[in-house]
């Protein structure tokens, strides 16, 4: 079993597939838990404090905007804990979305610059496409499972 | 009218962490932030609706709630817009918003952008502005002093009193801001005394500036107002430009205001408190270094030429060294005092006019509207109709004691 990470990283879709694949998905619900349920903290809707985008400043500098050093701060131990990724491109926001395409780009980049497997995937518009895409996801998880060099698609 | 529902349009502000000190700053002035409430389908119309393409969902989230305010769909009775600083993407959708709920709800709406170093003190002035204008419409539509009544302005560098009666300014007070309280009485004490009336015929008291809240308890004040409102009242009764519209730009010791204005009633507005580069603090530093006071800067402007001057920053520091390099070159003082108030007026200019709509007449207020090279600066800039009406300096008391009068009759 290894650790997925999804994006869009607050996708259900995705972590549901990980999951009935037998992998432990890596999503943002899981950092907003922790922090919603910490006594003692009391900044919401996400108990994200101002303290965060501090954190964030570890993947960007200081010239680049507090929301999205405040979201690199809740994907930091998901980026850290990644051991494979899916990613899916321009899917509508129902599908999941952080809401900041500044921060798509960025994590996009240090994904890929981890150099773990990982599939890129684009976002379905036919059934035809749908399926291929559960195929592609249901392969690429098996054969992590199966402990076989999976190559980047 | 009940608890002011400000309708919060914004992105990142939950990221960024600060969502907290926005709502702290809306309680503390009697108002809730609300947020519009949107299907998912009418975020994926917003873009086309709205007319402008973002790649950010949360600046489509954006669109789609400021249609819903302009439409009707979520009932609010301000508008607060917010994204990130430094965004450029946001920034344009932010500006764009605040144009549209502007012109097609006839909202207040104040825009902001933040960082996590965003606090409620920040936020404090722009919300009590905000709320006021939603819930005081019938006082800022006085034109006229009545009775007798006293304003008092606690500004960052200055303290003025004024007290006004049957529609004239009677006496006034100009002092050095020290300790609030001890300055606040010497400025009154002066008034009083110019205008020849005794302390206890003032009917009422109006208050405002940073000090306006300490000075509300001290001297029992009818009225303790922020500044937007009050310079904006103060600035088109000074000016006889009541009605219609007008842009009242403010360049204060600590922070610069521009306000748009509709009938005396402030619609966009910006404070910026940013940079001491583009403030009055900036040109008492050029006054200094060129010998002369701050009240003979202006006329030596007037006699200068701002291009013949090389200024490489607008930074209070970086900019005295420019100045400073040239005069060591042998430049000429006039061009200096020129340089200065350029760079004054142009930071002024790129960096808070470019959030409002600039609208003829431009009023000048406030003590560095009579340093008289900042508003031929700002003239030359805007090329508009640059006006500094009687008393500019005392714009904040004399719009204090104008509202406060509305206390006499209620």
């Amino acid at each position: 079993m290894a650790n997925i990470f999804i994006y869009p990283s607050n996708s259900l879709i995705l972590y549901d597939l990980v999951e009935r694949f037998g992998h432990a998905p890596l999503a943002v619900m899981q950092e907003i838990k922790k922090r919603v349920t910490t006594v003692g903290i009391d900044s919401p809707p996400l108990n994200i404090t101002p303290e965060d985008p501090k954190i964030g400043l570890k993947y960007a500098a200081v010239e680049v905007p507090a929301g999205v050093r405040g979201r690199m701060a809740l994907l930091d131990p998901l980026l850290e804990a990644a051991e494979a990724a899916i990613l899916v491109e321009d899917a509508p926001i129902g599908f999941g979305c952080m809401g900041c395409n500044r921060t798509s780009e960025l994590v996009g980049f240090l994904i890929r610059a981890k150099h773990i497997p990982i599939l890129e995937l684009a976002y379905p518009t036919s059934d035809g496409m749908a399926e291929d895409f559960v195929y592609r996801i249901s392969k690429f998880l098996d054969e992590l499972g199966a402990g076989k060099e999976v190559k980047n698609e | 009218m009940n608890e002011i529902e400000v309708a919060q349009i914004s992105c990142g502000s939950e990221y960024t962490g600060i969502q907290g000190e926005i709502e702290s700053a809306a309680e503390q002035v009697g108002a809730k932030i609300i947020f519009p409430d949107i299907d998912l389908e009418e975020v994926g119309a917003a873009e086309a609706k709205f007319g402008i393409k973002v790649t950010s969902p949360d600046l489509k989230l954006m669109l789609a709630r400021a249609i819903s305010v302009v439409e009707g769909h979520t009932t609010a009775d301000a508008v607060f817009i917010g994204t990130c600083f430094r965004c450029a993407e946001g920034a344009l959708v932010r500006n764009e918003i605040r144009r549209y709920i502007h012109d097609k709800s006839g909202l207040p709406v104040i825009s902001y952008s933040y960082t996590e170093r965003t606090t409620a003190d920040t936020l404090l002035t722009r919300m009590e502005a905000l709320t006021t204008i939603a819930k005081r419409r019938s006082l800022l539509a006085r034109e006229k002093q009545t009775g007798i009544t006293a304003g008092i302005d606690s500004g960052s560098t200055t303290t003025k009193a004024v007290i006004m009666k049957d529609n004239e300014i009677l006496g006034f007070g100009w002092v050095s801001s020290t300790d609030v309280l001890k300055s606040a009485e010497e400025a009154y004490s002066t008034a009083l005394k110019e205008s020849g009336i005794e302390r206890d015929e003032i009917q009422a008291i109006g208050v405002t500036g940073y000090g306006r809240f300490i000075l509300g308890k001290e001297f029992n004040a009818d009225l303790v107002q922020e500044e937007i409102t009050v310079n904006s009242k103060g600035a088109v009764y000074l000016a006889d430009r009541q009605k219609g519209a007008a842009t009242v730009i403010d360049v204060g010791g600590m922070d610069n205001k521009a306000i748009s204005v509709q009938d005396g009633i402030p619609g966009i507005f910006t404070m910026g408190g940013i940079c001491a580069g583009a403030s009055g603090r900036f040109l008492e530093m050029t006054a200094k270094r060129l010998g002369v006071d701050i009240t003979e800067l202006g006329k030596l402007a007037l006699a200068g030429k701002a291009s013949n001057i090389s200024m490489n920053s607008y930074c209070i520091v970086f900019g005295i060294q420019s100045l400073v390099n040239s005069l060591s070159k042998g430049a000429r003082h006039e061009d200096v005092a020129a340089a200065a108030c350029y760079s004054v007026a142009e930071q002024v200019f790129e960096q808070q006019l470019q959030e409002v709509e600039v609208r003829e007449p431009v009023i000048m207020v406030g003590g560095t509207a009579l340093i008289e090279g900042l508003p031929q600066a700002m003239r030359e800039l805007l090329q508009v109709e640059v006006i500094v009406p009687p008393y500019a300096q005392l714009i904040g008391a004399v719009g204090s004691a104008l509202l406060a009068s509305g206390f006499i009759e209620e």
